[in-house]
């Protein structure tokens, strides 16, 4: 293939991308002002596109590199906090001046810096985390990530400019279904692009046996920062994309129980597989939604309420998860119909 | 002519233990040297010393004139020394294919970034490797395995399969640890023509440790002998065999 | 000198609770080399059970030591029995699992735990009258209540019983020698399986005592959600004297309560749960190992 071949190649495969995103895109706007797409089910559309930058961001390090890193949400939650706090303090007032505000090239702008700002500090706490958790293995490491996580977390819930325990309010909504997966697509296409490539089996090398990487000359502590830094960036993009969602952020989304929900999505999906975890982190969000729904149930006189529930069967989910099927619904591979026969057969015996 | 390989006067302690003590050793390019010793004489600890697992606590090593003491394993490697482990270290989750593939990354010029976004330079090197790491186990007999999981390869090819990968590092001087552990009698006639062959077509140096004997008196050119961590013998295979300090350490005091 | 020393009584007394918590942590962590998630939410079952047997049987209007004692060992003996259906239903089946695996069970549990509790108990604080004589006594300036003392008795007298059972009896032996090969001590005849039931009941029992003494001493509430935090620090504890070690975690307990007295009587004393993670961080990278442990290398 020549220079130009590839070029053309690319050009086409690109435009269709942003064609297909634009056009979907185009589809959900006109569903939601006919009214057909109700807010809720929006709202769902979004989150899922959220939690599959989550998940997939996790999986790069957990996954993909063989690191136990169970701190995620503390990455998002830096994404979040510091990508709102630039926009309202910072860019916000700057374009106020300049009546570029409310404008839509001024409102993606916006955005844009604020995610931005959001990834640069995610990727420096991953830095901060990554580089003290390289010495340490297993449980330890766990251990380590988890207890960074909830130092992030206190730190902001001490922090009174974005509101400590009351929330940070007003936060400008400007996340559109566009943007949102644009980032979800370029995380899904790096992802790909790095494990089908010989670079990328460093990462592997390091899960596997990182002794025997180092002697075929993987420096495997540049490997496992790497995998921190840009597993924390992709979560703090999510966090920035979340924030100016929801228009509102409370230190208590970005808890232990946010770590494990999205840890959970990797597991469900299988450590490894790429493709999983977008099917899981769709599936769970799916789940977790329809299961406010439930109606309330009365036994003996005392009710049980959806949200209540919803933790319990969450929890033995993922015990019944370990003990039955620990490596997922794909395991390592991706889905291919060689996984859809299995399933079938599978259910056919 | 210089040496490629040059340890001088290294030691190792583990806490209250001396693996090894005053180690000189020197290896010439293209050159097929046996270490050998009984077990827990400290030949494996020599390997990991002259990989960077270890940092001797004194001496210095030398390769290819540059004192790389201290030096860690991925930089060491990049300098062109590669090994094989004892308890086989193969990338269970990955296919032959890909195990091969990792040894080549070492000497590849585009890096992380150009993988991640799939640039034109980025697809031409990926041809050029797979070039390479077919070439290689083809040589080595695995290539009709390629695509099978390293994990699931019987022991004689999981032995291949690492030498391979060792290979497509290009290095400079390989290092076998007990190749023909485990190896049926014409297992190891095979893995000893194919590393006289390794070591005649790829110009490299090759020290291996072995217990087998056979392998040892029949393809080194010269041999090492340790014990206690330290040298006791040095010779050819024939000069060794008749090493009165040699065959006491092996088999005790010879009768009276 | 008065305020110090306070703190510092405040802090031993935190401290044996914490060394309660920790040394089943490290006695799990001995044996199966798991972190157990869910023993804080042992500690708060046990405190749980007391404030139902007490309200349940209207103890609190008859405060007597028997009663104390009661309640004391109902809440060991359904804490133990606990643990041991947890081993049973959640650990054992993973036992050959690789770690991430046992630790996501064991996180799976105590959420399960924790949201169950929840459920059934809800989520409203609930505070238990006392069932023994607690006053408090100014003694030289320094306030030292009955409960206080009655707790870092207890304590002192599990551990001293634990450390028999562990140093003198072959069950003690036995567990040693499974946190050193769990494979050999197999080969030798051991019943693994009971042993590590065993260490289960015993850890969970102490637990139990842990968050019965909490609350029925101190004026906390209890929320179903109250021994995560304490469950934390405690296994910080753990960490801070040498995972895997008993002497360790009492000592790592006594230091946490003590270090957390006094930060609490600080200036930073917003920060004064962050702190058992700083602790954490700290430890894992300068000495993993704990104060009284050892490195392990890996052998290539």
């Amino acid at each position: 293939m020549s220079r130009r071949q590839f070029w053309l190649w690319r050009l086409i495969s690109v435009g269709a991308a942003l064609a297909a995103l634009l056009g979907a895109n185009a589809l959900i706007i006109s569903l939601r002002s006919t009214g057909w797409l109700d807010d809720y089910t929006y709202r769902v559309i979004m989150l899922c596109g959220i939690n599959i930058l989550l998940a997939v961001s996790l999986n790069l390090i957990n996954g993909i590199t063989g690191q136990f890193s169970i701190g995620h949400a503390g990455f998002q939650g830096v994404g979040a906090y510091t990508s709102a706090a630039f926009t309202v303090f910072v860019v916000s007032p700057w374009m106020r001046e300049r009546g570029l505000q409310g404008t839509p090239t001024g409102d993606s702008a916006l955005l844009i810096a604020g995610i931005i700002a959001g990834a640069v500090c995610a990727s420096l706490a991953g830095l901060f985390v990554g580089i003290p958790s390289l010495r340490l293995r297993g449980d330890y490491l766990a251990i380590a990530t988890l207890g960074f996580g909830e130092i992030i977390r206190v730190t902001i819930l001490n922090i009174e400019q974005v509101g400590g325990a009351r929330g940070f309010y007003g936060i400008p909504l400007l996340t559109t279904f566009f943007w949102l997966y644009l980032a979800v697509i370029v995380l899904l296409a790096l992802s790909r692009n790095l494990l089908v490539s010989t670079q990328g089996l460093a990462f592997l090398a390091v899960r596997d046996d990182e002794i025997a990487a180092e002697a075929v000359g993987v420096y495997s502590t540049r490997i496992k920062v790497i995998a921190f830094v840009t597993g924390a960036c992709f979560a703090g993009i999510a966090g920035a994309l979340y924030a100016h969602f929801d228009g509102y952020l409370n230190p208590d989304n970005f808890r232990l129980d946010q770590s494990i929900i999205i840890l959970t999505m990797v597991v469900l999906g299988g450590q490894g597989s790429i493709t999983g975890s977008v099917l899981s982190a769709v599936l769970l969000t799916a789940v977790l939604e329809w299961l406010r729904f439930l109606p309330t149930i009365t036994v003996g006189g005392r009710a049980f309420s959806p949200s209540e529930l919803r933790m319990v069967f969450f929890s033995l989910m993922l015990i019944l998860l370990m003990l039955w099927r620990q490596t997922g619904l794909l395991g390592r591979r991706e889905f291919g119909w060689h996984v859809v026969r299995q399933y079938w057969r599978l259910l056919r015996t | 002519m210089d040496p490629l390989l040059s340890v001088q006067n290294c030691t190792m302690r583990f806490g209250g233990l001396t693996a090894v003590k005053g180690l000189n050793l020197q290896l010439f390019p293209q050159e097929l040297v046996g270490l050998i010793g009984p077990n827990g004489a400290g030949k494996t600890t020599v390997f990991n010393l002259l990989t960077g697992v270890y940092r001797p606590v004194e001496g210095r090593i030398i390769f290819q004139g540059r004192d790389i003491t201290g030096w860690k394993p991925h930089a060491i490697a990049r300098l062109g020394i590669a090994r094989t482990f004892q308890n086989i270290r193969l990338f269970g989750s990955m296919t032959v294919l890909q195990n091969v593939k990792v040894g080549a990354r070492l000497h590849m010029r585009t890096g992380l970034w150009h993988a991640s976004w799939r640039t034109y330079s980025m697809l031409m090197e990926e041809q050029e490797v797979e070039k390479e790491a077919w070439h290689l186990l083809r040589e080595m007999g695995l290539d009709d395995v390629a695509h099978h999981l390293a994990r699931d390869l019987p022991y004689g090819e999981q032995r291949r399969l690492e030498i391979a990968r060792a290979l497509a590092t290009h290095p400079r001087l390989l290092l076998l640890d007990e190749p023909a552990a485990g190896m049926n009698p014409q297992e190891t006639a095979d893995l000893m023509e194919l590393i006289r062959r390794l070591r005649d077509e790829y110009d490299i140096t090759i020290l291996l440790i072995e217990h087998d004997m056979k392998v040892v008196m029949g393809i080194c050119e010269r041999v090492i002998v340790l014990d206690y961590g330290e040298e006791i013998a040095q010779g050819t295979p024939q000069e060794i065999r008749t090493n009165p300090r040699v065959i006491e350490a092996y088999l005790g005091e010879a009768p009276v | 000198m008065e305020v110090y020393l306070q703190q510092l009584i405040n802090g031993v007394q935190y401290g044996s609770i914490y060394a309660l918590i920790a040394v089943g942590y490290t006695m799990v962590y001995g044996v199966l080399r798991l972190i157990n998630f869910a023993h804080g939410d042992i500690y708060m079952l046990g405190a749980f059970v007391a404030y139902y047997v007490v309200t349940g049987l209207a103890l609190h209007q008859h405060p007597s030591v028997g009663n104390f004692l009661f309640v004391l060992i109902v809440s060991m003996a359904v804490c133990a029995l606990a643990g041991v259906l947890i081993e049973r239903l959640a650990y054992r089946p993973i036992r050959n699992a690789p770690r991430l695996t046992a630790l996501i069970t064991a996180i799976g549990v105590s959420l399960l735990l924790e949201n169950g509790g929840i459920v059934v108990f809800g989520a409203d604080p609930k505070y238990i009258p006392t069932v023994l004589q607690s006053s408090v006594a100014p003694r030289g300036g320094l306030y030292i209540s009955e409960g206080q003392v009655i707790m870092l008795a207890a304590s002192v007298l599990f551990m001293l019983i634990l450390r028999f059972i562990v140093m003198s009896t072959r069950f003690g032996r036995a567990v040693r020698a499974i946190s050193y090969d769990i494979d050999a001590a197999r080969l030798m005849g051991i019943d693994v399986d009971r042993a590590i039931t065993l260490t289960f009941a015993l850890g969970s029992a102490l637990a139990g005592a842990a968050g019965m003494m909490v609350a029925t001493f101190t004026s906390v509430k209890i929320t179903p959600l109250f021994g995560l935090l304490p469950g934390v620090k405690a296994f910080v504890a753990a960490v801070l004297g040498g995972i895997g070690n008993i002497p360790g975690a009492v000592l790592g307990g006594i230091l946490m309560g003590i270090i957390e007295a006094f930060v609490g009587g600080s200036a930073l004393t917003t920060y004064r749960d962050a702190i058992a993670f700083m602790i954490l961080i700290i430890v894992l990278l300068l000495r993993p190992g704990g104060i009284l442990g050892k490195a392990v290398v890996e052998k290539v």
